[in-house]
């Protein structure tokens, strides 16, 4: 650094005019802008706004200029400075920015390469589709009861108004457990649970019992030995078929959308009385097979209905039987198929996918439906 | 039931335009089921016409069959040329004639072919040809006098028709015949009904079989009409077999004929005895011990003493109310009948049918409960048709009939408003229940007085009323509406914890796989479960589907075993499987299932004694895996399943329960001893977990390294564990120490970690084993695991020395339960 000026010094005085100036000022954009890297960047620094730089010379001889000539030619320097400080700060921030941006594209991968090093697990479709029927209950303020799989024959036959000649008995092709009159069977229907239920509790009775049930049915693509039911039991003052058809109404909207088509025709089981069955409109042909020989349905045979379960107002006798005081009190039951329900809504086509624990059925429906 | 729609129209004026299928919807809306609506006939097309046999030539062919070249007049131009390979005509005779560019049932398309030297110039029809009946013995005769040549056969032969196949349910057995399903029908469309049953009777004559019921609980009616002279050359007229045949029945013989036809016109089952062979009166008794039978069926049955049998003075000759003895059996000679129309006890015959496993039409029908009131008419019908179509001559009847309980019940005019949740009207009420056939008495105060018709003894109470009278009205017209339930308690504890677990084992990486209970001994055998073994006492099935699997599983492992197996063998291989569900444990002892009455609710001793007699049905829950766990990829190796993972879906399973596992080692089968884990809750075992033994493994075909959990959830859950109290989270430092415990390698490393938790203290927040090293630095027999030990206090920032000293004590209390030393 030098001393500042005691004298006029003409040769000095040039590298401030303003001509010069500006010239350096306009090299030193250029230079600022023609930098491709920061590498360049930093030597553009050095030789444009460094210590030696034109401009930081002509900001040291300001001192020297006369004290009238100092303002301008401060003035002069320091906006020149300015534009060049400015200019590499931007250009910093772009070059910068560009690096960043270089270094996130090196980075790049292939993100749709397979990373499925976790096994994937499911749960069956039958549980999680009783789950949902249970959760559909219970936000309407029903419990979920449970029975034994293998039952009394007392309790899957006689309470449920199926006496020991009922015909309805040899219908239903029953399991006996251990010798047929040893009073064991594994019960036909979820139907048990209503009587177990009303020997426990006292009404007002609202509960649903999902659960498996057993019938002789060799498996095939329509028929299962093992099967699932949920049943539902309400028991109160003053209910009516119209209570039980406006709860089986919202269960199927529920479970199959607002537009399934529900038929409700008359029926019989021993422990309803009027009894009913709830059909449901074919998925597959929605009808256009009845009566065309050229369009059969092998879903529906072509009947253009789908049986979905039974129900009916619980038959006095079996009030009787449990303790229920018939005269006060009304109930209505159902018992709906679940295989049917899954067929329905997911259009699974044999049995025998839902029952073998083959992977493949299973784990597209996750963990929950 | 199967119904011809031409044969409901007789007794039900239905529009003449009505459809099979609509008929179908309106009994369905009225409570029948249904099933198919069939069209016999209806793949007929083309000209099928009545034929004369004008001439005919009998050829001899060289491959030994002898054919008639026929020249027959089909009312069109000149007679057509026909090789016929029947025998069975005459000239003259007139025949149904298929003619070439007609389709027969089954899509049998007739041309003009060669054949045997000739053109044949269309076909004439056997009786199957043309789905009449079973007969192809020879060409279907036409009786002269009934048709005209060239008429349109199908319908002179009323081939074309529509057949409702219903199923019948059990209280609607009136509905196994003609005049129940056309009542139904014409009630339906509200039209005239004409009741097949109005059957003129005939005078009762003289000479009529006597008959006798010795034990009234076993039938109240019996009727008995004699005929004779039946012409031995009567056959069953062609509108007769068809109407058997649509319903599908065979047409058999005229006599036997007719007694079905009259069952499905009316419901009543009949027989027809064959009068001379019949010995003296006519009974209905019970069988007496050691007394058998010779069933048509050609069954030699031994009865049993409660068994409703008709005898004649020899002993019994029938089944009542189910089968026909051979002894009595009419056949091509019986000229003289008796024929037996009875009410028997619905109970007895539906007792007896299961008791011989002989379902007939009749017993059907008689467990479903006849109209009593039917015998006298039926058994008229039957005399009737067969005077008509058999030439008989009426001998007489005789008539036993006992009294039957009247059944009144009173019934409250709004009731089924009330069942139904919408106004009905008591005009309504009373003019659906006079439609089903009800006498009423309508006195003021709004409760009838009803006595329901006597083909209905299945309306006992006013709730079956309420039924006829709703579904008359139609279910589709009641309204809906949502009860109020009372506020619920949502799930329970137990049903909350099986859905989390399902859910964690399904998060972890398994796939739920519900499997059928049954199992065998085999598989028992093959997985090594010894005779010892108390999986072994399993209940077993009276009629498995499988003589292979009679038993009710004791275990999850079998099904789910074979269930991993399967998918190995369908190409899945790194598959892991779990199942919740229950396993069925025989009582000890046979406690008798005791069976109170249902007349009302039975005592609290009787209903416990009722669950005493169920085995125990734990929940299970169980765990299976093979192949990899974690697979191969671009990333590297793939990690085979191990031991480890059937140990820690254990801890998966305790951790979605909320309960703590202990884990010991266990010895059982089908486990690998060295590499099976017991599992614990609360000193108790209630699990193993590991991998299976190798040879288990081989044996049932599963994979090598194949690995199994299994755990009774029940008893998991059966002790919930202490509340929990909320933790303070201490925000002082942690302290951390790691040391190295020398012990003999049979140490169980559970073991020292429990040592070291309870020498450290309460300031221990956690342990970690982050090494274990086997090797030459620790010598033989020896094992090095290193632990990470964090301690921390809720109050203060630990000292150094407070540290050192919690390590040694963890220290020490490790080496005097384990003998661990500090690896130097």
């Amino acid at each position: 650094m030098s001393a500042p000026n005691k004298s006029y010094d003409p040769v000095q005085v040039t590298t401030l005019n303003a001509e010069e100036v500006d010239r350096a000022r306009d090299a030193a954009l250029a230079s600022i802008a023609a930098a491709a890297d920061l590498e360049t960047l930093k030597r553009v620094r050095l030789d444009h706004a460094g210590d030696r730089s034109p401009l930081a010379l002509a900001n040291r001889e300001i001192g020297a200029l006369p004290p009238a000539a100092r303002a301008e030619a401060g003035k002069r320097v320091g906006s020149a400075r300015r534009a060049v400080s400015d200019a590499l700060a931007a250009r910093q921030g772009e070059l910068e920015q560009a690096r960043d941006e270089q270094v996130l594209v090196e980075e790049a991968v292939d993100v749709t390469l397979p990373w499925d090093r976790s096994p994937r697990g499911a749960r069956h479709p039958l549980t999680t589709i009783q789950e949902r029927v249970a959760d559909l209950f219970v936000a309407m303020g029903y419990e979920v009861v449970e029975g034994p799989e293998v039952e009394a024959e007392w309790f899957n036959f006689d309470a449920l108004n199926l006496g020991p000649d009922h015909p309805a008995r040899s219908m239903q092709d029953t399991f006996w457990v251990g010798s047929p009159d040893a009073g064991l069977v594994l019960r036909t229907q979820t139907s048990p649970v209503q009587i177990r239920t009303m020997m426990r509790r006292d009404p007002p009775i609202y509960v649903i019992a999902p659960g498996r049930v057993f019938r002789t049915d060799e498996l095939d693509a329509t028929h299962t030995p093992v099967f699932s039911q949920v049943e539902g039991l309400v028991v109160d003052e003053g209910i009516t078929m119209a209570h039980l058809r406006g709860t089986l109404t919202h269960f199927a909207t529920e479970m199959f959308g607002a537009d399934v088509v529900t038929r409700m025709r008359p029926s019989y089981f021993p422990f309803t009385e009027p009894s009913a069955e709830m059909d449901l409109r074919c998925w597959v042909c929605h009808g256009e097979s009845v009566g065309n020989p050229e369009r059969p349905c092998r879903t529906c045979s072509s009947e253009g209905w789908i049986e979905w379960g039974g129900c009916g107002m619980v038959n006095p006798r079996v009030l009787t039987a449990c303790g229920v005081d018939p005269e006060r009190y009304s109930g209505f039951a159902f018992g709906m198929g679940l295989e049917r329900t899954l067929m329905s809504r997911y259009g699974a086509e044999d049995m025998r996918d839902m029952v073998e624990g083959d992977v493949r059925f299973a784990l597209p429906f996750g963990m929950e439906l | 039931m199967r119904v011809p729609l031409s044969w409901l129209r007789e007794h039900a004026d239905l529009p003449p335009d009505a459809t099979g299928h609509e008929v179908a919807t309106r009994l369905v809306a009225a409570g029948l089921e249904v099933e198919t609506v069939d069209q016999p006939g209806h793949d007929i097309a083309g000209p099928v016409v009545v034929g004369r046999v004008l001439s005919f030539e009998e050829e001899q062919h060289a491959n030994g069959k002898t054919i008639r070249w026929c020249s027959v007049e089909t009312g069109e131009g000149d007679p057509r040329g026909i090789v016929c390979g029947a025998l069975n005509f005459a000239v003259g005779d007139l025949v149904v004639v298929a003619l070439p560019g007609a389709t027969l049932p089954g899509g049998f398309a007739i041309t003009a072919r060669k054949t045997y030297g000739h053109v044949s110039d269309g076909m004439i029809c056997s009786a199957r040809e043309l789905e009449l009946g079973e007969d192809h013995t020879g060409i279907l005769v036409l009786d002269t006098g009934h048709a005209e040549v060239g008429a349109d056969a199908v319908a002179l032969l009323g081939l074309r028709d529509e057949v409702l196949d219903i199923a019948v349910t059990p209280d609607r057995g009136y509905c196994l015949s003609i005049r129940g399903v056309a009542r139904e029908a014409a009630t339906a469309y509200d039209v005239a009904f004409h009741d097949p049953a109005d059957v003129a009777l005939p005078e009762s004559g003289d000479g009529g079989r006597q008959g006798r019921i010795e034990d009234p609980t076993a039938a109240d009616r019996l009727v008995l009409r004699s005929v004779s002279r039946l012409d031995p050359q009567a056959r069953t007229p062609l509108w007769m077999q068809r109407r058997l045949t649509h319903c599908g029945m065979r047409p058999v013989a005229l006599a036997v004929d007719v007694t079905n036809y009259v069952m499905l016109e009316l419901g009543q089952p009949l027989h027809a005895f064959d009068a001379r062979r019949f010995d003296g009166d006519v009974v209905v008794r019970r069988a007496a011990p050691g007394e058998t039978l010779e069933t048509l069926d050609h069954v030699r049955r031994e009865l049993h003493p409660e068994d409703i049998v008709i005898a004649d003075g020899r002993g019994p000759v029938g089944l009542a109310g189910t089968m026909g003895g051979t002894a009595t059996e009419i056949d091509a000679q019986s000229t003289d009948l008796v024929i037996e129309a009875a009410h028997f006890s619905p109970a007895g015959v539906a007792r007896m049918s299961r008791r011989h496993k002989l379902a007939s039409e009749a017993s059907r029908r008689f467990e479903r409960g006849v109209d009593p009131a039917l015998p006298p008419a039926a058994s008229a019908r039957a005399v009737q048709l067969l005077q008509e179509l058999g030439g008989v001559t009426y001998g007489g009847s005789t008539e036993v009939d006992l009294p039957r309980p009247d059944v009144t019940i009173s019934y409250p005019v709004d009731r089924a408003e009330r069942t139904a949740g919408m106004p009905i009207g008591p005009d309504t009420v009373v003019a659906h229940l006079q439609a089903v056939g009800a006498v009423l008495d309508r006195p003021a105060g709004g409760v009838l007085t009803v006595r329901p018709p006597s083909w209905r003894p299945d309306l006992l109470q006013p709730a079956d009323l309420d039924e006829e009278v709703i579904r008359l009205v139609g279910y589709e017209s009641i309204p809906t509406a949502l009860p109020s339930a009372p506020v619920g308690r949502g799930f329970t504890a137990e049903q909350r914890a099986r859905r989390r677990i399902g859910q964690a084992l399904a998060a972890a990486g398994y796939v739920e796989a519900p499997c059928y209970p049954f199992v065998g001994t085999e598989v028992l055998d093959l997985l090594g479960i010894g005779e010892g073994d108390p999986r072994r006492h399993a209940l077993r099935l009276a009629n498995p589907l499988s003589e292979e699997e009679p038993f009710l599983r004791t275990s999850l492992l079998p099904g789910l075993l074979l269930a991993l197996r399967r998918n190995d063998r369908r190409g899945m291989h790194d598959v892991g499987l779990f199942e919740v569900g229950n396993v069925y444990l025989p009582a000890d002892g046979s406690s008798e299932v005791p069976r109170p009455s249902v007349g009302g609710r039975p005592s609290d001793d009787e209903l416990a004694a009722l669950d005493a007699a169920l085995p125990d049905q734990p929940w299970h829950v169980a765990v299976v895996a093979a192949g990899l766990r974690e697979p191969a990829g671009w990333w590297g190796p793939g990690r085979p399943v191990s031991w480890a993972d059937a140990v820690e879906a254990a801890r998966v399973v305790a951790r979605a329960a909320g309960v703590e596992l202990d884990i010991g080692h266990g010895a059982e089968a089908p486990w690998h001893p060295g590499r099976c884990a017991e599992l614990r809750r609360q000193g108790a075992v209630v699990g193993h977990a590991g991998e299976l033994h190798p040879s288990a493994a081989a044996r049932l075909g599963l994979p090598a390294g194949t690995v199994a959990m299994e755990l009774d959830l029940s008893s998991l859950l059966e002790h919930p564990g202490d509340p929990l109290q909320a933790p303070r989270v201490s925000t002082f430092p942690v302290a951390t120490q790691d040391v190295a415990l020398v012990v003999d390698a049979h140490v169980p490393a559970g073991e020292v970690e429990a040592a070291l938790r309870a020498g450290a203290g309460g300031l221990l927040e956690s342990v970690h084993l982050f090494d274990v090293y086997r090797g030459e630095q620790v010598g033989e027999g020896q094992a090095s695991l290193a632990y990470t030990l964090r301690f921390r206090a809720p109050d203060r920032t630990l000292t150094v020395e407070e540290v050192s000293a919690a390590r040694a004590e963890a220290v020490a209390e490790a080496g005097r339960r384990t003998g661990a030393v500090q690896r130097g």
